[in-house]
């Protein structure tokens, strides 16, 4: 199962997760998070960059070792080098972002059974090189990390009036629904309808 | 594709990979030990200089407990004398726990609180943390001058709008500090004479 190792294919590799296999709007793959830590756009991008970091580590770490791994045992083996990874990040948050670690904190070790990580070990690292699945994490994970950013953001400006911290409504209140968890379902359905349009249309 | 599974290599497999995990989770154990304390220790002074008048030297001391209830309470001292104390106090707002920090001072008056964890809602409960009105009233306040509820029960307390529940827990919270400093004033009291 040898891919062609020209450029083009990664690069198509990395803009078909942000695009086609987008894993928050297309795959609908990991929403616990999603509609969890979305509240601000800020947030939302954290959450999105500690997913991409394990995801990118994870699959390297899987395709390389993918071959040695007796099929019988390959799940608790992938399931180990995750958690080690998140375990990782965990670890760095709590050290060097501990305010960004006490709002995200509870959602970190729940990246080790996030759907999207175990998937594509599965659909795609155990099956290609360690430079192709790198290129695949890299993708999917900005598609994520992209996702959860618009989401944040659009339930920030309608939530607390402010953007990536900034207010722009000076001390009035927004519409609160949208950072409670109603909010979260409404606004990733809308995003989610937008995208797809427009996917469809190219 | 995958090699065949057998108990022999299935066993060495993950046995190796749980060994090679633990190796690296361990030394990032190691490098990240110093800077988790420091960002923890940084978090409880930050807390504590807010609401206590300025000190040299804090003593943290082993948990007090009042009512069947430990605390967790720092004594500062400032050129040897006791400036205050400041006393973590947790209580169950609206939205789940409320932890606060409350600064007394030696005359038994409230020098000045901060919110240490809350899950109140955003835009209401929360202000708790962001309502100048709501927060400067715990400024200088004298609970055995003024009854630590809200007004809407007969206390002397100004709820946040909309969010009574949420003001009633913070008050619970500032009477339950203010009664451990009551008895750790009166044990002080007892041991130095």
């Amino acid at each position: 199962m040898k891919e062609d190792k020209t450029m083009s294919n990664k690069l198509k590799l990395i803009t078909d997760g942000l695009v086609r296999n987008n894993p928050t709007f297309v795959l609908i793959l990991g929403m616990c998070p999603t509609l969890a830590t979305t509240t601000s756009a800020i947030n939302g991008l954290s959450m999105g960059l500690a997913t991409l970091f394990v995801l990118v580590l994870s699959n390297m770490a899987i395709s390389a070792v993918a071959p040695v791994i007796p099929d019988k045992v390959h799940i608790p083996a992938y399931i180990v080098i995750i958690a080690t990874f998140v375990t990782l990040v965990q670890l760095l948050m709590q050290a060097y972002t501990p305010a960004m670690y006490e709002t995200l904190g509870l959602f970190i070790p729940l990246i080790v059974v996030n759907c999207i990580i175990l998937g594509r070990a599965e659909a795609f690292a155990n099956k290609h090189g360690v430079l192709e699945s790198a290129c695949d994490g890299l993708g999917v994970g900005l598609g994520f990390t992209c996702s959860l950013t618009v989401l944040g953001a659009v339930r920030e400006i309608l939530g607390s009036g402010s953007i990536f911290g900034w207010n722009f409504i000076g001390g009035h209140d927004g519409m609160l629904a949208f950072v409670m968890a109603p909010g979260a379902f409404i606004c990733l359905g809308y995003l989610m309808v937008l995208f797809n349009k427009y996917l469809k249309k190219n | 594709m995958a090699i065949q599974s057998n108990l022999k290599n299935m066993t060495v497999v993950l046995t190796g990979v749980c060994l090679v995990c633990s190796a690296l989770l361990g030394g990032a154990y190691v490098l990240t030990k110093g800077p988790i304390e420091k960002a923890a220790q940084a978090k409880t002074e930050k807390s504590l200089s807010a609401v206590l008048p300025g000190f040299d030297t804090v003593e943290e001391m082993n948990n007090v407990s009042v009512d069947g209830t430990d605390y967790h309470c720092y004594k500062a001292l400032q050129g040897g004398s006791v400036v205050g104390y400041a006393i973590e106090s947790g209580t169950i707002g609206f939205g789940g726990p409320l932890t606060l920090m409350v600064g007394v001072t030696p005359d038994g008056v409230v020098y000045n609180t901060s919110v240490l964890s809350h899950s109140e809602t955003p835009g209401l409960g929360a202000k708790c943390t962001s309502d100048a009105k709501f927060m400067a009233q715990w400024k200088g306040f004298d609970p055995s001058a003024k009854i630590l509820s809200v007004k809407k029960d007969g206390g002397d307390v100004d709820a946040i709008t909309a969010s009574t529940i949420t003001s009633r827990a913070y008050s619970r919270a500032v009477q339950a500090a203010v009664n451990v400093f009551r008895t750790l004033n009166d044990e002080g009291g007892q041991d130095n004479e």
